[in-house]
């Protein structure tokens, strides 16, 4: 027993903590003063208006964004600072490629290689990252694509798919490399209504059958209350209200929150 | 009769013309094409010092006449120690020229491709050069292609001015012969029509590698 429980030891640390972590483009401050941690294996739903720095929040933790002021922590290492020579100094490339492999990311406009047929956007990172070979690295694509119920559109381009189907291949292109944190920003906003259920049906799978830590920036309210273990509620850079999507979605506190998810309620979202 | 004989006989000596206006053609297509690759990705390099180098190289050779350059490449390389045949000299000053005005049409391709294409790399974790040469460069060619297909005429179009320094090719022959018989008509249209002949060809090329590249990008709704 007691080497069961320090081998789960670690899963008790956040995955992910973010430190008064600042983020300014030019004057304009994006993200204040924010601090919050992420467990292993939690579903995490970030909801909030439009520019409240939800997207950038997932983009600092891709390596697609510097932090201002600040650190994030992931898996216990400094993301945007390493030591060398025992001096803190701002990340290198070699730094930053070593933190990615931790994450996987679906855009909202899904960001597919146009060039390239589903099983090959989906087989290209695992190919060239060598650590399987071609052959396996191919099987085990086209498995990715099976997952997603896109067997039969592997060798599709892009351009011949709709947008529920690109966006199920950029699902399983980003779980290609198995990552461990999979960052999912606004994957169904770029959808015709009628598709968006078939992406939400993947991750639902992934939820239920993965110990992935998720991080899920939606509009959909309904879908984020069945999805995630916590909420958190952004406003302009900051946590408003944070809780349980029971709580969170039936009974707000803040009055910000209240007034947030009436607009959403109204603007034909179901909860 | 006599002339009749003489005329093909000429013909057959400018038709031999065509193997130099060919071979320096597609060697200085070769050498800019590989020039305005380097050329251009160095061009988009975060390293200043890499972009000020090859704005330089680029700005010379565009802001220089081609005859310049010729005569350069085989009249002045001597004095430092080179010494290059005439097809030689021609190749380079054609081939670095090309290069300095490809160079421009590779930046500007690669910046062409969408943010979201290099974001979907990070996300993906490949190197910056992985990314370059699976996802970036694959799309930017077919942004180049056009362009290329207009250099590449040109260029062969510029191999004329190699007829300057003594290279037998389709003008320099044609000169020789115009000398020889003193009709003038004759040897320019024949010529004419095989500069005709060889740009179609490039061109049926270039096409067939637009529609090679173009596969997925460019919409088939042919
Ligand atoms: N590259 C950028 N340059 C300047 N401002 C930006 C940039 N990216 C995002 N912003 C701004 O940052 C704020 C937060 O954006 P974002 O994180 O995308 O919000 P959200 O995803 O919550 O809608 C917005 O005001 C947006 O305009
Ligand atoms: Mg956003």
């Amino acid at each position: 027993m007691g080497l069961h429980v320090a081998s789960r030891a670690p899963d008790c640390q956040p995955i992910i903590e973010f430190r008064n972590v600042e983020k300014s483009y030019g004057s304009l401050k994006v993200l204040e003063q924010l601090s919050f941690s992420v467990k292993a294996g939690e579903h995490l739903a970030l909801i909030g208006p439009s520019g409240s720095g939800k997207t950038t929040i997932l983009r600092i933790l891709m390596t697609l964004e510097s932090v201002t002021a600040g650190d994030v922590i992931v898996n216990g290492v400094c993301l945007n600072h390493e030591q060398r020579g025992g001096k803190q100094v701002p990340s290198s490339e070699a730094h930053l490629r070593r933190m990615r492999g931790a994450f996987g990311m679906v855009f909202q406009h899904f960001n597919l290689f146009p060039h390239k047929t589903a099983l090959q956007n989906v087989a290209l990172a695992p190919v060239l990252t060598g650590s399987l070979s071609k052959a396996a690295a191919k099987e085990r694509a086209l498995q990715m694509l099976e997952n997603v119920g896109l067997a039969d559109k592997a060798h599709e381009y892009p351009s011949r798919l709709s947008g529920g189907q690109k966006q199920r291949v950029a699902i399983a292109r980003a779980l290609a490399l198995q990552p461990k944190i999979l960052l999912l920003d606004e994957i169904t906003s770029a959808l015709d209504p009628e598709l968006v259920e078939e992406v939400l049906n993947v991750i639902t799978n992934l939820r239920n059958e993965t110990d992935m830590t998720m991080l899920l920036v939606t509009h959909e309210m309904g879908f984020a209350k069945d999805f995630s273990d916590r909420v958190l509620f952004f406003e302009r850079g900051k946590i408003v209200e944070e809780g349980p999507p029971s709580e969170i979605f039936l009974s707000p506190h803040h009055e910000r929150t209240k007034s947030f998810l009436r607009k959403i309620i109204a603007a034909g979202h179901r909860l | 009769m006599n002339t009749f004989e003489s005329a093909i006989g000429y013909s057959w000596f400018i038709l031999t013309g065509a193997v130099a206006t060919v071979e320096l053609t597609l060697l200085s297509c070769l050498l800019a094409l590989i020039l305005a690759m380097l050329a251009g990705i160095a061009l988009t390099s975060d390293q200043i010092a890499v972009r000020a180098v090859t704005r330089i190289y680029v700005e010379i050779f565009r802001g220089t006449s081609v005859f310049v350059q010729l005569f350069a490449a085989y009249f002045v390389l001597p004095f430092v120690g080179v010494s290059l045949s005439p097809l030689q000299s021609g190749v380079l000053a054609l081939g670095l020229n090309g290069g300095a005005y490809g160079a421009e049409v590779v930046r500007a391709a690669l910046n062409a491709v969408g943010r979201d294409q290099r974001e979907a790399t990070i996300a993906l974790n490949l190197t910056r050069w992985q990314a370059l040469w699976w996802v970036i460069l694959p799309q930017a060619v077919v942004f180049m292609l056009p362009s290329f297909g207009n250099l590449a005429i040109e260029l062969m179009k510029g191999t004329a001015v190699a007829s300057l320094i003594t290279v037998s090719e389709l003008t320099f022959q044609a000169q020789v012969v115009r000398g020889q018989t003193g009709d003038t008509a004759m040897p320019f249209l024949l010529i004419l029509v095989i500069y005709l002949l060889i740009a179609s060809a490039l061109i049926s090329f270039v096409r067939w590698l637009e529609r090679r590249f173009g596969r997925g990008i460019v919409s088939a709704n042919t």
